[in-house]
């Protein structure tokens, strides 16, 4: 009962504390809108402590923050070696892979005005799709290890970049195209001049979606089959197993790699198109 | 109707490229029955086979290629083959009056649809209450929007086994519960973020319009902000309601679920029966082609009776 109390105790100071930061005259600055959510987080972890220990609730169903914490600290060599083979194998392989190969599709196709318009309208329904499902079908073409985990990442990520690397590439306007003109420039240099980095915002708007899709086709694949490790069959065997904490352990794993990893898009993101509006300080 | 022709073009392209694709693909284990069939193939057993490029097995044993066309148990099946195999699983037992029988698509399809809609429903729901929290709160928006941001980059797949788990142990027994939270999960998101740019489009001249009206915050709500964000919540639950059948599909997979479209995929990769997962694959590709296309068409018509559409 006093766990219970303890928490929503603090939930409420927490709130409080957030509504006065908020609105006070430090609102707008930059120490609070990162102080703010991270309050908010940890609120979300005391809460979650709080009601587990005060309605005694089985390890088995959901283990506390703490325990998991203890867990991640207690295997971080599993969970590094599973991290290394689904996310830095499997998913940064097919990330890469996928990426570059819908880039140089999408100049080429490009180059035909009539090609264009027919694939971007399967290209947008296919971006829609559930592709996941043919994780099966890959993992029994490409065998268990990471490669066919990577190939199951490149077909997801591919239509949802093509799709937006073909928009931004229309995206400059007669005028620039006029202008290169008049310089004499050819094909290749109004391409890497021009058009390429007038199409950046789209082609990262594309990166960005396809991080997340990354790790979800990775880790999906490896429910199909896997060798003895990565996170996807830890998971999967950690729930049959009842080794809840290991489960959420890898989740967090996963957690702090899809964000991380969208996070180091934003950040080349912002290195390259700092010239776009919704870059600009 | 500009673009029917281009569309028609890549689709026959991709037709073309999947069909010849398929004797490459299935040639090895063509030759393998085939030789099991009392054949004789050029490299004569199958371990010199492993040897030899799938090109030159082809040119060798010309004989075989019409084989991998017809397989039972395809790596990659012809169109042709997975179109008749979603035919016999779903019009024809339609028309002998068993569309709801286990073993039809339209059955595991329905599964898949009520968790889907109920994922979309709840995740919309969400979706659009904490639009409106984020926008008149500013605690909300600095607290919630960017946990919003990190829960997106979760892979959610990591959290589907759990939620079921955690929803079994709960007393749950239902299994369209857990899909649909994992749907929903994935599905809010758009909204969220769609929703808050709709209800913050209205322009300052308008908002102080309303103020020389006297209208209360409520009236200001009702009368021009929520009008102002359809467009934008249309353009977001179609991509909400894609997200939603992923979710609930991603839910069906990992989990030993017996009915739903994932589930026919996981069966098939079990009793290594290629054909049925593809048939599965192609149902939700129409599944969510058609989903997709009535929102369309709902967000169409709406616009057009509010006027917004020339």
């Amino acid at each position: 009962m006093t766990w219970l109390v303890i928490a929503l105790v603090f939930w409420l100071g927490a709130w409080a504390f957030n509504a006065w930061l908020a609105n006070s005259r430090w609102g707008g600055q930059r120490g609070a809108r990162i102080a703010v959510p991270i309050i908010f987080g940890i609120t979300l972890l005391v809460l979650w402590e709080g009601l587990v220990r005060g309605l005694g609730v089985s390890p088995v169903i959901l283990p506390a923050p703490s325990i998991v914490a203890q867990t991640f600290a207690a295997s971080t060599d599993l969970l590094w070696e599973d991290f290394r083979q689904t996310v830095l194998k499997g998913a940064l392989t097919g990330f890469a892979i996928g990426s570059a190969a819908a880039i140089v599709t999408a100049i080429l196709i490009d180059r035909s005005a009539f090609l264009t318009r027919g694939l971007l309208p399967v290209g947008n329904f296919v971006a829609a799709l559930p592709i996941v499902g043919i994780a099966p079908i890959l993992v029994s073409w490409f065998g268990f290890d990471w490669q066919s985990k990577a190939a199951v990442v490149v077909v997801m990520v591919f239509f949802p970049i093509l799709v937006n690397t073909v928009q931004g590439l229309r995206e400059t306007d007669a005028m620039q195209r006029d202008l290169m003109r008049t310089y004499a420039a050819g094909y290749m240099q109004t391409l890497l001049k021009l058009r390429l980095p007038a199409a950046m915002p789209f082609v990262f708007n594309g990166l960005k979606i396809a991080t997340t899709l990354a790790l979800i086709g990775a880790i999906v694949a490896e429910y199909f089959g896997s060798p003895t490790r990565g996170m996807g069959f830890r998971i999967s065997t950690g729930v049959g197993s009842l080794s809840i904490d290991l489960v959420w352990a890898e989740i967090f794993v996963a957690a702090i790699a899809g964000t991380a990893f969208y996070g180091i898009v934003v950040w080349i993101e912002r290195a390259v198109t700092f010239w776009h509006p919704s870059q600009r300080r | 109707m500009r673009n029917a022709l281009p569309v028609l073009t890549v689709l026959i392209a991709i037709l073309a490229i999947w069909y010849v694709a398929v004797a490459p693909m299935n040639i090895r284990v063509a030759l393998d029955q085939a030789q099991r069939g009392g054949a004789v193939l050029q490299p004569e057993t199958a371990l010199e086979r492993q040897e030899v490029s799938v090109w030159s097995l082809m040119l060798r044993n010309p004989a075989q290629i019409t084989q991998t066309y017809a397989m039972e148990r395809p790596r990659l099946p012809t169109p042709v083959q997975v179109a008749t195999e979603l035919w016999s699983t779903t019009g024809e037992m339609a028309l002998n009056g068993r569309a709801m029988s286990k073993r039809s698509l339209i059955y595991h399809g329905w599964i898949t649809l009520q968790s889907t809609l109920w994922g979309f429903a709840l995740g919309t729901a969400l979706g659009i209450l904490g639009a409106v929290a984020i926008v008149y709160s500013r605690v909300v928006n600095m607290s919630l929007m960017p946990w919003a941001i990190i829960s997106q980059t979760v892979p959610i797949v990591a959290l589907a086994p759990m939620i079921i788990v955690v929803s079994s142990q709960l007393g749950i027994q239902d299994r369209s519960v857990p899909k649909a939270i994992i749907s929903a999960y994935l599905c809010y998101f758009p909204v969220l973020v769609g929703m808050v740019k709709g209800l913050r489009s209205p322009a300052h001249a308008q908002l102080d319009l309303l103020k020389t009206y006297n209208a209360s915050g409520f009236q200001a709500f009702l009368k021009l902000r929520l009008p102002a964000s359809v467009p934008y919540l249309f353009t977001s639950l179609k991509v909400g309601i894609a997200a939603a059948l992923v979710g609930t599909i991603v839910g069906e997979l990992p989990t030993g679920a017996i009915s739903g479209l994932g589930a026919r995929i996981l069966i098939g990769d079990q009793f290594g029966t290629p054909l049925a997962i593809w048939a599965a694959l192609v149902a939700a590709a129409v599944l969510a082609g058609v989903l997709v296309t009535l929102l369309d068409l709902a967000q169409r018509i709406t616009l057009r009776r509010m006027g917004m559409q020339s």
